[in-house]
């Protein structure tokens, strides 16, 4: 080894800048940041809804409002990324080998949004009913 | 064969004259069926004796000459010049400090690799006079993939993570763990977890993908890496929920 080898420092702050790959990775992970207003959004409602009639009418006209309106958009479009980017990677975290092959990988993106699907609809069903 | 002129924009890093490395560019007569490597070559025998890189095998299996072109972890051997404009940027593997021009320092990488135990461990101590261990196909299935790595250390140049966090055990390292966790005749999981379950093992990787992206194996580490921390969470809930259930 050389006595004086050259670091080169990596920029503790606009590192994810550097790389298109980073900056894909960026994306999906400040995605949390919206699911996580959305979540608080969510706790709110039951709460609402736990005090009484009166409580959750004034929490749906707070979501009439246009900024609700939008960032209940935004949210939205940022979720439905945040699970496709998550459903794409799943059969490098969970591949299922049956006997001497591996089931291919589209069948166990397929089967997540199979499930996703399914739940959505048990949502909407018990949500009109 | 058609000749195409090639600028190479080659870093270069004297430690006992340089404080710092600079570019130095050399005009290549390239071969259009060239890889990166050959003009390196061609420099080295022609225009620069004191140009220094590693190679070994020319046929991408040593894992030696790994270096960032244009500014992607790439083999030299297997980067080809008739996928590149006129001009070539040749650096070396980027998070590892530089030696000299294009040769890196190693010896963390090697010292992690070697932390992990990357090596058989019987499950049972067997006289030889017992014969081999056998394995079916379903069984070694489970971890060829990851017997690929020539430990070209491509991926560590590609891992945002292990350029903020050094200590970071990385892609590789911990991917041949899993390699040797994942093999029937193996028995030395529970030695390896004390590294590699670690802070600085597979809970310091946020996933990026960027290992597998540049593996020229592919070897997909991330896969690798995300199959460990199932497992190890897998053995977080049984010790502290069932402790009654032995691992
Ligand atoms: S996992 Fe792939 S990129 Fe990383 S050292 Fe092995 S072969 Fe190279
Ligand atoms: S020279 Fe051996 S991998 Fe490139």
């Amino acid at each position: 080894m050389s006595c004086k080898p050259y670091i080169r420092e990596t920029s503790k702050t606009t590192w994810y800048l550097e790389h298109p790959r980073y900056k894909r990775y960026m994306a999906r992970e400040v995605t949390c940041i919206f699911i996580l207003i959305f979540t608080f959004e969510l706790v709110c409602a039951l709460g609402a809804v736990a005090n009484g009639p009166e409580a959750y009418a004034a929490f749906l006209a707070k979501l009439h409002s246009p900024l609700s309106i939008l960032f209940n958009l935004v949210a939205l479009v940022v979720t439905v990324y945040h699970s496709v980017t998550w459903f794409n990677v799943t059969p490098q975290a969970m591949p299922v080998q049956i006997g001497e092959e591996f089931v291919p990988g589209q069948y166990i993106v397929g089967a997540h949004y199979g499930v996703w699907a399914v739940v959505s609809l048990v949502v909407l069903i018990l949500g009109v009913w | 064969m058609s000749e195409r002129q090639i600028e190479l924009e080659v870093l270069r890093y004297d430690p006992e004259k340089d404080s710092a490395p600079r570019f130095q560019t050399y005009s290549v007569p390239c071969l259009n069926e060239w890889v990166v490597l050959d003009a390196l070559n061609y420099v080295k025998e022609n225009l620069d004796t004191t140009l220094s890189y590693r190679w070994s095998c020319h046929m991408a299996v040593c894992g030696s000459c790994g270096m960032m072109i244009n500014g992607e972890p790439k083999l030299a051997c297997k980067a080809f010049i008739h996928e590149y404009s006129d001009k070539i940027r040749v650096e070396p593997l980027a998070h590892f400090p530089i030696e000299r021009d294009l040769v890196t320092v190693i010896e963390d990488f090697i010292g992690k690799l070697s932390s992990v135990k990357p090596y058989l461990i019987p499950k049972d101590d067997k006289p030889i006079s017992a014969g081999e261990f056998k394995q079916t196909p379903a069984e070694l299935i489970k971890f060829k993939q990851y017997t690929l790595c020539i430990n070209c250390m491509l991926c560590y140049a590609a891992c945002p993570q292990y350029g903020l966090v050094p200590e970071f055990v990385g892609p590789a390292a911990i991917a041949l763990a899993h390699r040797y966790n994942q093999d029937s005749r193996d028995g030395g999981r529970d030695a390896r977890q004390e590294v590699v379950a670690s802070n600085e093992g597979v809970w310091e990787c946020s996933f990026v993908g960027a290992c597998s992206e540049v593996c020229p194996k592919h070897v997909d580490p991330a896969g690798a890496l995300q199959q460990v921390k199932v497992a190890s969470t897998i053995d977080w809930y049984k010790e502290h929920l069932m402790p009654w259930v032995k691992k």
